[in-house]
């Protein structure tokens, strides 16, 4: 039975209140006590967490691992490495795989490629339509039997009201949560930059808000009429923070995310026509920006997720509208969590709840906390640590973020996954 | 990533992508540099030896004859030998080939891109992606800019009202669309007008056109009471019978130039158009061959214009000029 000392750390596990200087023992991959040691507690190994912050691993709730069907965008190997190094030791993986993740087979195929990959919590979240075309609902007690942990529209439009009614009858049957990307997709068309004044200025096709929270609005009604547990994915507008706090207020059981950049970037970063600012959703305005800080620091958006979508360089080559949109944003996502706490003046417990304990409730997992029994997943980070965003620091094989060449602040320098040490950062 | 493309470190024009950026001394520079150029169409060898040797390639990923040809005119002009490439948009719908494109070219030392593409955002791109002594010019991209059909459209209100101080401009139509009218509102707007009006029916007009430094008219007898200058603005066909406007008759009937219309403006309005113009629809043959019209000079003027351009964007970087 290994055992493990993290000693000297402070200490920060949201889940179970604890803000305390001390230590973590963890017993043969599992948490065995937290702040204090047992007395006869001989640890074979010690890490000396001094001036460092322990706390749970991350759990991300979408993160494109791009395999199977984009190997020249990333893949299982490449961008759960990605994800360790960044402290994430619970994934997420959308559907939109190709093929997507409509069948078991699939779900099997990344599963056995994750354990092989050394990362074996990637969980796959089941298309919620056959071949996410939004006609036919997919076979989800078999996807659930598979492993999927939810079932998601992934970007997709369905194809009317009546599916996305159906299809959450048939998931809360079977006690399957249901994640859905809001997007009226006749009304963000062809637009590839939010629908403001630098949209308006430059000549970039909008996409509205509205086109959002109006599709945002439709699901909550359905919720409602429905009974079904949903998770609203990757939130960026004023509206859908005020539809979802509305929601809660009445008591309906949702829960929403919004991905690390949102928080950070808004339509004025998007010129001079830098590809690498091209998301869906699109930044928005300022306003905007500040309602999802708020959200987040009020409870109303309850997780931050990296929405890590990684690309070859070709696909950001090209006029703005024609690139493909996303960001490789995995391994900024502390930095930029501390940043968004220090600046906006939100809580670190809190802001470290939104990617711990909070995803993991979401998700019905023991994660996410140093619970002891739990596995030990265990994220040790510097936040004063300063480094450069380049080649030696960078693990996806996408270095598609506008972060590229700048200086963040805050680093994971040991990840531990069940209890083993599968990510140290050698500093240079 | 430079915010200041188009400047060299001296601020001298070092590609023309967009009027945003350039300054008002700049731009009364391309248009004093136009004006001595104009007299040169006027000679008998209408050729002044400032390019030669020079390689200008028009590259069009969007079909234009206009636009086109003034720009080959302007460099014949100018001595400098021209490349016309006119590329079908279904054969490079991949920002690969497009750049592929200007490698290839490049290999050729070329010393200049003219480009217009179906994209916004496609002329920075090409700029940000080419070799460091080749200029770009943008013809038109997307529904983002059209710099020099605004700069010859200056040239030619200040060809008639001298200066831009005072000025009322109504720009109208398909503004939401419209790359001439987004580099026509910042170049007024920069020059010093007084007001800038645009007038359309709000399913033609982007959705914060008022953080544009406009004023969002809907009513056209009301917007143009009073102004010296009337813009229209060519209106797509596809436009019609869409979620955008109901009919072409419907569209005249609102926002059709008529004679009577133009009563309302200044009696020495002018009324300008950069075509090619659609007849009963967006303005009335009697306006557009009218005494007030001055669209063919516009054309005219577009190859001074873009002679202007040419020259002082190559002779930024220690070219010819």
């Amino acid at each position: 039975m290994t055992k493990i000392l993290i000693d000297n750390g402070h200490i920060i596990d949201p889940a179970n209140h604890i803000d305390d200087s001390g230590c973590v023992c963890i017993a043969d991959g599992k948490i065995l006590q937290v702040v204090s040691r047992p007395a006869d507690f001989t640890p074979d190994e010690t890490i000396d967490a001094k001036g460092h912050i322990v706390c749970p691993g991350f759990v991300d709730l979408s993160v494109r691992l791009r395999e199977p069907g984009h190997g020249q965008k990333g893949g299982i190997k490449s961008e759960t490495q990605a994800a360790l190094s960044a402290g994430v030791t619970s994934l997420c993986l959308p559907p939109d795989t190709k093929p997507c993740i409509d069948t078991p087979a699939v779900v099997e195929y990344i599963k056995d490629k994750a354990e092989a990959a050394g990362y074996p919590n990637v969980y796959s979240i089941g298309a919620l339509t056959q071949r996410l075309d939004g006609t036919e609902l997919s076979s989800m007690f078999a996807l659930k039997q598979a492993g999927c942990i939810a079932v998601s529209n992934a970007h997709s439009a369905l194809g009317s009201l009546l599916i996305l009614r159906r299809a959450m009858e048939y998931a809360s049957s079977h006690d399957l949560l249901l994640m859905y990307r809001a997007n009226d997709a006749s009304l963000s068309g062809k637009g590839c930059a939010h629908e403001g004044a630098v949209a308006s200025r430059y000549g970039l096709p909008g996409i509205p808000a509205a086109a959002e929270s109006i599709a945002l609005a439709q699901c909550l009604e359905l919720a409602h009429l429905t009974g079904c547990r949903i998770h609203i994915s990757q939130i960026s507008c004023k509206q859908s923070v005020i539809k979802i706090q509305q929601a809660k207020k009445y008591g309906l059981n949702v829960s929403a995310d919004v991905a690390i950049h949102q928080l950070h970037l808004t339509e004025n970063d998007v010129i001079p026509f830098d590809s690498h600012y091209h998301v869906i959703p699109p930044f928005r305005s300022e306003e905007d920006c500040h309602y999802l800080r708020d959200g987040l620091a009020n409870g109303t958006i309850d997780a931050i997720c990296s929405d890590h979508q990684p690309h070859d360089l070709d696909a950001k080559l090209g006029a703005f509208p024609e690139t493909e949109p996303g960001i490789a944003s995995l391994e900024s996502l502390l930095s930029l969590t501390l940043d968004m706490a220090q600046q906006h003046r939100v809580d670190l417990t809190h802001a470290l709840a939104s990617l711990t304990q909070k995803p993991a409730e979401i998700l019905g997992l023991n994660a996410g906390a140093l619970t002891p029994g739990f596995a030990a997943d265990v994220c040790i980070f510097d936040p004063k640590q300063v480094w450069e965003v380049n080649e030696h620091t960078w693990h996806s094989a996408g270095r598609n973020t506008p972060f590229w060449g700048q200086t963040l602040t805050g680093r994971v320098t040991h990840t531990l996954q069940g209890g083993r040490l599968t990510y140290q950062w050698r500093h240079r | 990533m430079s915010r200041h493309i188009q400047l060299t470190e001296t601020h001298k024009l070092k590609h023309f992508l967009s009027i945003e950026g350039l300054n008002k001394s700049l731009l009364t520079e391309i248009l004093d540099t136009a004006e001595s150029f104009a007299g040169i169409s006027e000679h008998q060898v209408k050729k002044v030896p400032l390019l030669r040797g020079k390689t200008i390639v028009n590259l069009f990923f969007e079909n234009s004859t206009r636009t086109r040809t003034t720009f080959e005119l302007a460099a014949t002009r100018l001595s400098a030998d021209v490349l016309n490439i006119n590329i079908a948009t279904s054969a490079t719908s991949k920002g690969e080939s497009l750049l592929d494109t200007i490698r290839n070219l490049e290999a050729m030392r070329v010393d200049m891109f003219v480009v217009r593409h179906a994209l916004s955002g496609a002329a920075h791109f090409i700029a940000q992606h080419t070799a460091p002594h080749i200029s770009v010019i943008n013809a038109g991209d997307g529904q983002h800019a059209h710099p020099t059909q605004a700069m010859l459209d200056m040239f030619t209100i200040r060809q008639h009202k001298k200066q831009f101080e005072g000025l009322k401009v109504a720009i109208v139509g398909d503004i939401l669309h419209s790359r001439v009218a987004r580099s026509q509102i910042v170049a007024l707007n920069t020059l010093g007008v007084s007001e800038v009006r645009v007038i359309a029916p709000k399913t033609l007009l982007p959705a914060h056109v008022r953080s544009m430094d406009v004023i969002p008219m809907h009513d056209m007898d009301e917007g143009l009471e009073g102004v010296d200058v009337v813009i229209m603005l060519r209106l797509q066909k596809e436009r019609m019978n869409s979620a955008f406007l109901p009919s072409e008759s419907e569209f005249f009937r609102c926002y059709g130039l008529t004679e009577s219309r133009l009563q309302r403006a200044k009696p020495d309005a002018i009324v300008m158009h950069p075509g090619p113009i659609n007849r009963g629809v967006e303005i009335a043959s009697s306006v557009a061959d009218g005494p007030q019209s001055v669209i063919l000079q516009q054309v005219s003027n577009g190859i001074a214009v873009r002679m202007a351009v040419m020259t002082m964007t190559l002779g930024s970087h220690g070219g010819t000029a």
